[in-house]
């Protein structure tokens, strides 16, 4: 079990952004085909990806595509942290660096759009990483310590001990996926809304970077729900990808709605949620 | 053709700017998107941004009022690029050439690549003008 760890992790690392590249493809396809479109195909976000490595740079300064490339590494580094399974306390921290990188580059122009999507990802981060700490901490509860090893060398499901918490962390998914309707900072549908928030600042390979960031970060947090179901991983997996495929659905379904809105169900839902199921955990004594 | 240009024939993102046209050409362009003739199945899409764009897909008469915008637009808009004239004032002030506030057409202020005429231009002009301002773009080298 130990030797090949290492070999593993570095294939999942490798493909991961493969399977979030082909996520975001069927993504747009299923959009489409709700929409009653063809619909580009599946690979279309590659091609995106390319074109956009490819164009001409404009950029504020030299420190902002020191943060695009930030983003994308720290999201890298979340998910390889994950896969090695290491320290949970740690890997949520890198995740939320890394969409610090990607709020300080929104910051380096003097666009209000990005301006604006720069705060709104801040409410955004402000609304799923108490969920995320206390997620982290329940786990903790559970299993006596941080390293994701420990979850994997349960002898039970996560899930049966921490029901709720799993479904808070379905409620922050539509926000780490950028999907309505809590997609407020980047407003991915309606494009001329605040133009694209977040990433209006951000042109040709500095967006082709945050891109493929992103895939990695949606990756990572579908492997997070996955880890919920250990030892059964691949029965995790197959769940993980059925809730994005609801969140796709959500996403084409409902309107995007105020960041007041969201502040109040996740902070409301999800903490009544955690800190009810860590309650029931430290109660009956950690599974 | 090479990776590159095939990604660039493959995902063109568009700006669409309206330079004081009547509405008619905007409202076929924006059928375009329509799931009649779904645009996005060529990977197109429509930005709000130049600084994400390719394609600048310009309709009505240059006037002076926004030939400034019209400029900053193309400055904005990273290389490689080209531009799409659609309808007849793009192409070259149409009825409106002779009027005091209009300077003619599109390529007054900008270099334009490829002109779609029509009154108002129809989707499928529009798609067909774009798919050989495409061809272009896929050849473009980025330059400075």
């Amino acid at each position: 079990m130990e030797w090949f760890l290492p070999f593993t992790s570095l294939i999942l690392v490798v493909v991961a952004p493969f399977i979030g590249g082909i996520l975001s493809g069927i993504d747009r396809k299923l959009t489409a085909r709700i929409q009653n479109r063809i619909g580009p195909p599946i690979i279309q976000p590659f091609y995106d990806l390319i074109k956009l490595w490819g164009k001409e740079s404009f950029i504020a300064s030299n420190f902002q595509v020191l943060l695009a490339f930030s983003y994308m590494a720290f999201s890298v580094v979340a998910f390889s942290l994950l896969v090695l399974a290491q320290d949970l306390l740690l890997i949520v921290f890198v995740v939320s660096l890394a969409d610090v990188c990607l709020v300080v580059g929104s910051f380096s122009g003097r666009s209000p759009y990005s301006y604006i999507g720069g705060r709104r990802e801040l409410l955004q981060m402000l609304s799923c990483e108490p969920i995320l700490i206390l997620a982290v901490v329940g786990i903790y509860m559970v299993t006596k310590s941080f390293l994701v090893s420990s979850i994997l060398k349960l002898s039970f499901p996560l899930i049966a001990a921490l029901p709720a918490v799993f479904l808070a962390l379905l409620i922050i998914l539509p926000i780490e996926a950028r999907k309505s309707p809590f997609d407020i900072s980047a407003s991915h549908h309606a494009h001329q809304e605040i133009v694209r928030g977040v990433f209006t600042e951000f042109s040709g390979p500095s967006l082709a970077l945050i891109e493929f960031g992103h895939w990695f970060k949606l990756v990572f947090f579908l492997s997070l729900l996955t880890l919920f179901w250990a030892p059964n991983l691949w029965l995790g997996a197959v769940l993980a990808f059925i809730f994005y495929f609801i969140v796709m659905i959500i996403d084409n379904i409902f309107p995007r709605l105020t960041w007041k809105f969201m502040l109040k169900v996740v902070w409301i839902v999800g903490f009544i949620l955690t800190i009810s199921n860590i309650v029931a955990v430290a109660l009956l004594g950690g599974g | 053709m090479g990776v590159m240009a095939k990604a660039r024939f493959k995902s063109p993102w568009i700006l669409h700017f309206n330079c004081g046209s009547c509405n008619g050409c905007d409202i076929e362009v924006l059928a375009c998107l329509t799931p009649r003739f779904d645009v996005e199945r060529f990977g197109m899409l429509h930005m709000g941004n130049p600084k994400h764009a390719d394609i600048l897909l310009v309709t009505g008469p240059a006037n002076r009022r926004n030939a400034r915008v019209l400029k900053t637009l193309y400055e904005q808009t990273p290389n490689p690029k080209v531009v799409v004239a659609v309808g007849t004032c793009a192409c070259s002030g149409g009825m409106f050439h002779n009027c005091p506030n209009v300077l003619g057409g599109v390529d007054k202020v900008i270099p334009v690549d490829v002109y779609v005429p029509g009154c108002a231009a129809r989707p499928e002009a529009i798609i067909d003008g774009v798919v050989l301002a495409l061809q272009k773009l896929a050849e473009k080298k980025v330059e400075g």
